[in-house]
């Protein structure tokens, strides 16, 4: 490309639709390429861009307060920012994007990073009743907090994935009872399989958490007042309880795509390898690029299927990579294929993840033990070891991560002197598949708790 | 009128996936950083800035360099704020 | 002679290793580094990229066993930093719940002891200094005996014995006979001295960190009589020889870097990176080693299950495809994931102590010293080519200024 060409892609205008993790790191990491033109934040909350992770942790616990997670910006980037402002259309032809105020924003380039919400409680079975929360924003965990210092004599939690996990944990340690539903046989099933699951199950008991697996939520129901009292079960009993908190998974944030042409639906925007949006039928559009936990691409390790990550260092990686993208000519792009890793701090506990254990067909235990304090667990599929989760073992997992990502054969021949002499796998126990079975859309379904 | 900005408040934030519990943020800063479980990393993200000095050694400490610290001198971003 | 050839691997490591190469074995790990994993002639492997270092720190198929055939103790009777798991987290977990609550708050104490040791030389008039001698080697002393307990008339002793035992750490084949017969001779007599400590200090405990090994609650029973022994003794060799290097190789890298050193001078926060960059550019610990539990593919080969591996560590930190200009010292470099503790599970213990050590020393340097100078360049190395560093650092100066401001 010509030497104006390439200093075109870093003037001009670049809006970036969505002011959290993805889209400020994208800002930054813009500048830090050369962009020098015009930048616009769009934010649909009102406040500067904050960390997520500590909302089911720290803040519920009330060791963290609100004002203090906002993320530090790294570097000064010269931005317009319209926060408390959603964006409520996109113009693709006219680049445009429509702000709820009305007003309209022009752009060359484009960055969607609107991510995701949590998916709320149905209105028909009690959606609305005081006392049913979700856990998202702020002001989500503001007011789980404050119900929960309250002191209700019971809280339920819907949902046994990392979010209810985390949640549960934070109610415990504030010393109420709390019940747990979980769809599946296990905790964490869906994204760790129901071995590791029952393991989980152990931490939950010995917390002193009455967890219900198998059991969904029928109906939550209220007193007169409009005040949660109680849920139904679908084995027919029902639960006290003054606080439900819904932790049944994460929608993206795309209405405001509709009628934008783009492939966007309530599990993402779709967009190449590149971080480019396609459209419906599946063309790049050059001027708009994706990212964070709003994006689905083809990841190149995982062909055949979209993957959508709602992981924080996910949210940084593909940022920079967008941003890469945004400023560099076609000779010059960079294809976004991370290892994905997410934690979670639950029951004291540091779980960390590497790779995709939900792809995984079979899982063994290669350090440590499950009725041990610390272990690590790899999954394998089709004899290839595709993740690990490591528990209280931080400082083992890089090990793994360089295994995985040379698609090591699996069972791993590892010898670790803290694993067992034999490495038996069994099959990995996730929901809704038959033994053995390979999964067909372990990444696209959306996950059932959406971790961040 | 006008008056001298107050210097931006003291922010931070660990990445938790690099994060491999080495402690030694703790070791260098423990009225900001702190384990909650024997390997579970807790910190305040926005620290009294008489905690500075400790801070940036917690960060530079960092073996897998987890910490990242606020560099910008623009004033925060705000809601009503900066529609020029 | 055959120098039209590319060195081999075996040859590379032995040049590294030699006496006379000891003030800059650097470019030899730059040659090194063009094949960051290669097997030498023994069947042992160098392995000098960093990403391959840090991948053998964390993989759970490295065991730090050295499989080093002239270490005859039994496996029990190894220090931890020779022990695997589960074994290895036991015992660490004691020793980091006794050692790390004794070094917190400890920064004053030590800007303390760095005053003393330079106020002995304050004047009005030109002078010279022996860092090593005057400052890099009494502080970490200073400071492991007062946490261990152990008098201070003791320590000519122990000192000579830690550093005899220290040489001991380099590979066989560049020790003589007569260096060997010593070495054995060296572990005799801590031992005794050791002993002896310990049944004293069990008559009669106190409060600090050998008293606190002793008394530990220890449900996993690692703490026995003969690794309470190994323990206290790794831990008075690793106060007295490697914080030593770290100032000194500071120093070092002050003095031949003015405009650095000017910088340090006006801003003392400057130590806090700085030190960072002294343990990524000319690190006190230069390698370590570890051996393979089962086979292991790394950069397109494969280390054979059983084969001991050398992790270059100073090499490593200069790896080109990590860091930027890596044979630049930049003092406030970013993002300086450097290899000069270690990593993964065996990531050293001291770390945080031989960083406040450091970053206060050379504040302190920076500070009093004007217009400092080397006398000699390079100086003169110590054998050992493990825990490397200058034997004696003679610092010539206008003037030692009585001290100012107190650096902690």
């Amino acid at each position: 490309m010509t030497a104006s060409a390439a200093a075109g892609l870093r003037t001009g205008r670049i809006v970036v639709v969505g002011a959290s993790l993805a889209g400020l790191r994208a800002a930054e990491a813009l500048r830090d390429e050369g962009f020098t033109g015009e930048l616009t934040l769009i934010g649909a909350e009102p406040h500067a861009p904050y960390d997520r992770p500590p909302l089911s942790k720290g803040v519920l616990s009330g060791r963290l307060n609100c004002d203090h997670i906002v993320l530090p910006r790294v570097r000064n980037i010269d931005a317009r920012w319209l926060l408390g402002t959603p964006a409520t259309g996109l113009d693709v032809p006219g680049r445009r994007v429509e702000l709820a105020d009305g007003r309209g924003v022009a752009y060359d380039r484009l960055l969607i990073a609107t991510g995701t919400r949590a998916r709320p409680w149905p209105v028909q079975t009690g959606g609305r009743l005081d006392g049913v929360h979700v856990l998202r924003t702020r002001e989500d965990a503001e007011r789980l907090r404050g119900a929960l210092v309250a002191g209700p004599s019971r809280v339920l939690v819907i949902g046994a994935g990392f979010t209810g996990g985390e949640v549960t944990s934070s109610c415990r340690e504030l010393g109420l009872a709390v019940t747990v539903t979980q769809r599946s046989a296990t905790p964490l099933a869906s994204a760790l399989g129901g071995v590791i699951g029952r393991a989980a199950a152990d931490w939950y008991r010995e917390a002193g958490v009455d967890l219900r697996p198998h059991t969904t939520v029928r109906t939550l129901e209220g007193h007169p007042s409009g005040r949660l009292r109680r849920a139904v079960l679908s084995d027919g009993t029902t639960v006290d309880a003054e606080v439900a908190v819904v932790a049944t998974g994460a929608l993206a944030n795309t209405e405001w795509l509709a009628g934008s042409g783009l492939a966007a639906d309530h599990r993402g925007v779709v967009s190449d390898a590149g971080c480019r949006a396609l459209t419906a039928d599946g063309r790049p559009v050059e001027d708009v690029f994706v990212a964070g936990d709003v994006a689905r691409w083809p990841h190149p390790r995982y062909p055949g299927q979209l993957m959508r990550l709602d992981h924080w260092d996910n949210a940084v990686a593909q940022a920079h990579t967008a941003a890469h993208n945004i400023t560099h000519g076609p000779g010059e792009q960079l294809v976004h294929r991370p290892l994905p890793a997410f934690w979670s701090q639950q029951f004291g506990r540091y779980l960390k993840s590497i790779g995709v254990p939900a792809l995984a067909d079979q899982v063994v235990v290669t350090q440590g033990s499950l009725d041990r304090r610390q272990f690590v667990a790899t999954y394998g599929l089709h004899g290839r070891l595709v993740g690990a989760v490591a528990v209280d073992s931080p400082r083992v997992l890089d090990g793994y991560a360089a295994l995985v990502e040379a698609g090591a054969p699996f069972p791993p021949v590892l010898g670790a002197t803290d694993g067992p002499a034999h490495l038996d796998p069994v099959d990995a126990a996730f929901p809704g598949r038959a033994a053995g079975s390979t999964p067909d859309h372990a990444l696209s379904a959306p996950a059932p708790t959406a971790h961040r | 009128m006008i008056t001298q900005p107050p210097p931006p408040p003291l922010r931070l934030v660990v990445d938790l996936n690099r994060c491999q519990s080495y402690g030694q943020c703790v070791y260098a800063a423990p009225t900001v950083f702190r384990f909650h479980g024997e390997e579970s990393l807790e910190y305040d993200y926005t620290p009294d800035a008489g905690v500075r000095r400790e801070v940036a050694r917690a960060a530079a400490a960092c073996p897998v360099q987890a910490i990242t610290l606020g560099g910008a001198t623009e004033p925060a971003p705000t809601a009503s704020g900066d529609d020029r | 002679m055959t120098t039209a050839t590319t060195p081999s691997a075996t040859d590379l490591f032995a040049r590294a290793l030699r006496y006379e190469n000891r003030a800059d074995p650097y470019p030899h790990y730059a040659r090194m580094l063009r094949h960051p994993v290669a097997r030498m002639d023994d069947g042992s492997w160098l392995i000098s990229g960093y990403q391959e270092i840090r991948q053998l720190l964390h993989d759970p198929r490295s065991s730090a066993d050295r499989l080093d055939p002239q270490n005859k103790a039994p496996k029990a009777a190894r220090s931890l930093l020779l022990q695997d798991p589960p074994r290895h987290d036991q015992l660490r977990r004691v020793v980091t719940q006794e050692f790390i609550p004794r070094i917190m708050g400890m920064r004053d104490h030590l800007g303390e002891l760095v005053a003393r040791l330079l106020d002995a030389h304050t004047g009005t008039g030109p002078g010279q200094l022996d860092v090593v001698a005057d400052l890099a080697y009494p502080l970490p002393v200073t400071v492991i005996c007062e946490l261990l307990g152990v008098p201070r008339e003791d320590e000519p002793l122990f000192g000579s014995l830690a550093r005899r035992l220290t040489r001991g750490l380099d590979p066989v084949d560049t020790q003589t006979e007569e260096e060997l017969r010593e070495l054995d001779e060296a572990r005799g007599e801590l031992i005794n001295y050791l002993e002896g400590l310990i049944t004293q200090r069990r008559t009669s405990p106190g409060d600090d960190l050998l008293s606190g090994l002793m008394f530990h609650p220890d449900p996993d029973q690692v703490m026995d009589p003969i690794q309470l022994r190994v323990t206290l003794g790794l831990l008075l060799i690793a106060g007295h020889e490697t914080t030593v290097n770290l100032i000194a190789n500071g120093t070092l890298a002050l003095l031949r870097n003015p405009d650095v050193l000017a910088r340090l001078r006006t801003d003392p926060d400057l130590a806090t990176p700085l030190v960072e960059e002294v343990l990524r550019y000319d690190p006190p610990v230069q390698m370590s080693g570890r051996s393979a539990l089962a086979d292991i593919d790394i950069a397109g080969t494969t280390i054979p299950k059983g084969s001991r591996i050398r992790l270059m560590l100073a090499a490593g930190n200069r790896d080109a495809n990590r860091f930027a200009d890596p044979d630049l010292f930049v003092p406030d470099r970013r993002d300086n994931a450097h290899l000069g503790f270690g990593g993964g599970i065996h990531y050293c213990i001291g770390a945080t102590l031989a960083r406040a050590e450091a970053q206060i020393a050379l504040a302190a340097i920076a500070r009093r010293l004007q217009s400092p100078r080397l006398v000699t360049d390079p100086p003169p190395y110590r054998e050992n080519a493990i825990l490397r560093g200058p034997e004696h650092l003679v610092v010539a100066f206008e003037r030692l200024a009585p001290d100012s401001a107190p650096a902690a």
